[in-house]
């Protein structure tokens, strides 16, 4: 079963980048608190984002002919692993750099590719994707936002919800339908390049429960869309969007949204001198599944690197990575306040609660747990 | 691929030398002679000793495929610790006796239970921070008494005879131990998900086979990727060496031991009443997981180990810490 799966290492050529992105890490979380630090891939910093963009550290798996780095899919795996682990924001050129820039350079037209792609390298133009409507989420067949032929190209209109930096993003690439209904299920659904600041969009802020406007809805009256906002083939956006699955489940970042608390927690370990028993052995625990679930998502990167869609392997991948995250708080404040008396820094304290009040989103986004568990049982032969 | 002959080859030997009534016969008192011979003719025991020494030098890392069979098979002798037992003994130029090897440590000159000990003729083992090769006489072997199980635990009232003495670390060989360990839960964790979900396909309710409910098959893709991630702890472990540094041995058994809980308790669930029959072949697969998961030292034993490790260290970050225990050498 899935024997695909080898024990895998990273190419030198992908580690070689290591020493660079650690220096940016390092100089970009410097003055950051662990509050910030563990928004990991939520945190917002664009002139950041600008500056790895100008490092050569963004699109390093596109062609350099599009300005990217010409690596494989192991480059970001090593970038990834190095902001995350310390806690850098990435979130203002996470979504182009890892899923608008390579859909954009398999489906777009080379003028797409020509225009979007070197900016998107250089960390100049931002994305959002909009998926989810209020009527819509797991179920993504059932979107209703309609974008309708025009003499000059498409006309936009409805809503999408639940978008990830959608409020400092450029553009939206958009799941929306372009023929039929609702009841054509998968057929007529096309893929758009939304500009975010266009006559007729709205972006709202939505608060989160940690008092934060990560989220944001959209709303689209009568936006006009040139020809060539179309990405790919009218019709085939269910094709395109599901294609980019095993890129998207796969990464390190489904493991490391809570690492940043983890090292926060054994520095309160350590300074309360509580080096055994009981936390020596949660230590070990987050220590032993944190190395064999990255050994699991090296493995199925060394798959999409061989030019294989894993797609079965990367939610199996995701569900066990973000399992994983979500016990890391849990654990974690038992074991806080199983010593009552023990002295907590106000802050390890906000990012604890931090972390325990989002991560029930670590295994919403990108597909829920019982989607992929239903994919990964369809692989299993059960469906 | 040579490998991949390997371990053809060693699968059709197991087919033959250890069906299931073998497995049942042996685990119920029958004698392992016939099938320990067919093993030793085989070859197959000296895959990891140095070619120079008449082995086929075979990596541990390049064997694990080979150790998870040794699991799925359900191989009632402990064939793995002996491959292991002879070649360290084979690299420290000592002989290598016929017959099965136990991996053990003991302090206070005694063991906990070992399973398939009262098998074993011989026991590399450490006793009382000494490395030594010794036999295992009834003097020594004290039968847990298990049904349908050979454990036994040793405890040695006199001084034992030493036929070989090892210079190994300490905690060396219950690390090592506990890798090979590892990788045969995989296997039989692979095995006990192949026979539950052919199940869930085969068993009829509400009109339709178990397997189409949603219920029974968000359990089953739980047991996937719990058996999918034994099976990389246990190939990560292998991949540390013979014997492994602890740190990665610790990693190994951690994972592979918190995987038994979750795998038996969804075959037994799936399975229903039939599982949990002597007749079944489940039990057969799930009684060993819960003697493997404690064997060798079981999920927080090792985390106690490698948590003191991590907070003794200096790295910078956890994954800093990750990424040097686990970068395949």
């Amino acid at each position: 079963m899935f024997d695909s799966l080898k024990l895998s290492a990273i190419p030198p050529a992908d580690e070689a980048l290591r020493p660079l992105v650690r220096e940016f890490a390092a100089q970009a979380v410097k003055s950051r608190s662990a509050e910030q630090r563990v928004r990991s891939w939520i945190g917002y910093d664009a002139d950041f984002s600008r500056s790895l963009g100008r490092a050569g550290l963004l699109g390093l798996s596109l062609p350099r002919e599009y300005g990217g780095g010409g690596y494989g899919p192991f480059a970001r795996f090593v970038v990834v692993e190095e902001l995350l682990a310390v806690g850098a924001p990435v979130a203002a050129h996470w979504i182009a750099d890892r899923q608008s820039a390579p859909l954009l350079l398999n489906y777009g037209t080379e003028a797409q590719r020509k225009f979007f792609l070197p900016k998107i390298a250089k960390g100049e133009l931002f994305f959002c994707i909009g998926m989810s409507e209020p009527g819509s989420g797991s179920d993504l067949a059932s979107v209703r936002s309609r974008a309708e032929r025009t003499a000059t190209g498409w006309r936009l209109n409805g809503q999408k919800i639940w978008t990830t930096t959608a409020l400092d993003a450029d553009y939206m690439i958009a799941l929306v339908r372009s023929s039929g209904t609702s009841a054509d299920r998968q057929a007529g659904l096309s893929q758009f390049l939304v500009p975010l600041r266009a006559p007729g969009v709205t972006v709202r802020p939505i608060i989160d429960l940690t008092g934060t406007a990560e989220f944001a809805e959209i709303f689209f009256d009568n936006v006009a869309l040139g020809e060539d906002a179309l990405v790919g083939q009218e019709g085939g956006g269910w094709h395109q969007v599901t294609a980019e699955l095993a890129f998207e489940r796969s990464g390190p970042e489904r493991i490391y949204s809570a690492v940043v608390l983890i090292d926060e927690w054994i520095a309160h370990l350590r300074a309360n001198g509580r080096l055994r028993g009981a936390a020596a052995t949660l230590a070990g625990q987050f220590t032993a599944q944190l190395t064999v679930l990255r050994s699991l998502s090296i493995s199925v990167t060394a798959r999409l690197a061989a030019g294989e869609s894993p797609v079965i392997e990367a939610s199996l991948s995701k569900d066990l990575g973000t399992s994983f995250e979500q016990s890391v708080p849990t654990l974690i404040a038992d074991d806080l306040g199983s010593h009552p008396d023990e002295a907590v820094d106000a802050q390890f304290y906000r990012t604890l609660q931090f972390v325990s009040r989002i991560a029930p989103s670590y295994s919403l986004r990108g597909g829920t747990r019982e989607i992929l568990r239903g994919i990964i049982a369809r692989g299993l032969g059960l469906r | 691929m040579e490998d991949f002959d390997l371990l053809q080859s060693f699968e059709r030997m197991l087919d033959d030398a250890s069906p299931l009534e073998v497995v049942r016969a042996i685990e119920a008192g029958g004698s392992a002679g016939a099938l320990w011979a067919t093993l030793e003719e085989s070859g197959f025991l000296d895959l990891l000793v140095p070619e120079s020494a008449g082995g086929a030098g075979i990596a541990l890392g390049d064997a694990a495929p080979l150790i998870e069979a040794l699991g799925a098979w359900l191989v009632p002798v402990p064939v793995a610790q002996t491959m292991a037992a002879r070649a360290l003994l084979a690299k420290a130029g000592h002989d290598v006796p016929p017959g099965p090897i136990l991996l053990a440590t003991a302090a206070a000159s005694r063991t906990g239970p070992l399973p398939f000990a009262a098998l074993a003729q011989y026991a590399l083992v450490e006793l009382n921070g000494q490395v030594i090769l010794t036999r295992l006489g009834t003097d020594v072997l004290h039968p847990a008494k298990l049904h349908a199980s050979r454990t036994a635990s040793l405890t040695w009232a006199h001084e034992p005879d030493v036929l070989a003495k090892l210079e190994l670390p300490n905690g060396a060989l219950r690390a090592l131990g506990a890798v090979l360990r590892a990788a045969e839960i995989a296997g039989i964790a692979g095995k006990a998900l192949e026979i539950t979900i052919a199940y869930a396909n085969e068993r009829v309710q509400f009109g339709k086979p178990i397997g189409k409910q949603q219920a029974v098959q968000q359990q089953l893709a739980v047991m996937a990727e719990h058996a999918v991630l034994a099976r990389m702890a246990g190939r990560l472990g292998c991949a540390a060496g013979l014997p492994p540094l602890r740190d990665a041995a610790a990693t190994a058994k951690q994972v592979a031991s918190s995987a038994v809980p979750v795998i038996t308790s969804i075959a037994h669930a799936v399975h229903g009443a039939i599982g949990i029959s002597e007749e079944y072949r489940l039990q057969l697969y799930t009684r060993r997981l819960y003697e493997w998961r404690l064997a060798d030292g079981s999920e927080s034993y090792w985390a106690g180990l490698l948590g003191a490790s991590r907070l003794r260290s200096d790295a910078a970050t956890s994954i800093d810490f990750v990424r040097g225990a686990s970068e395949p050498k």
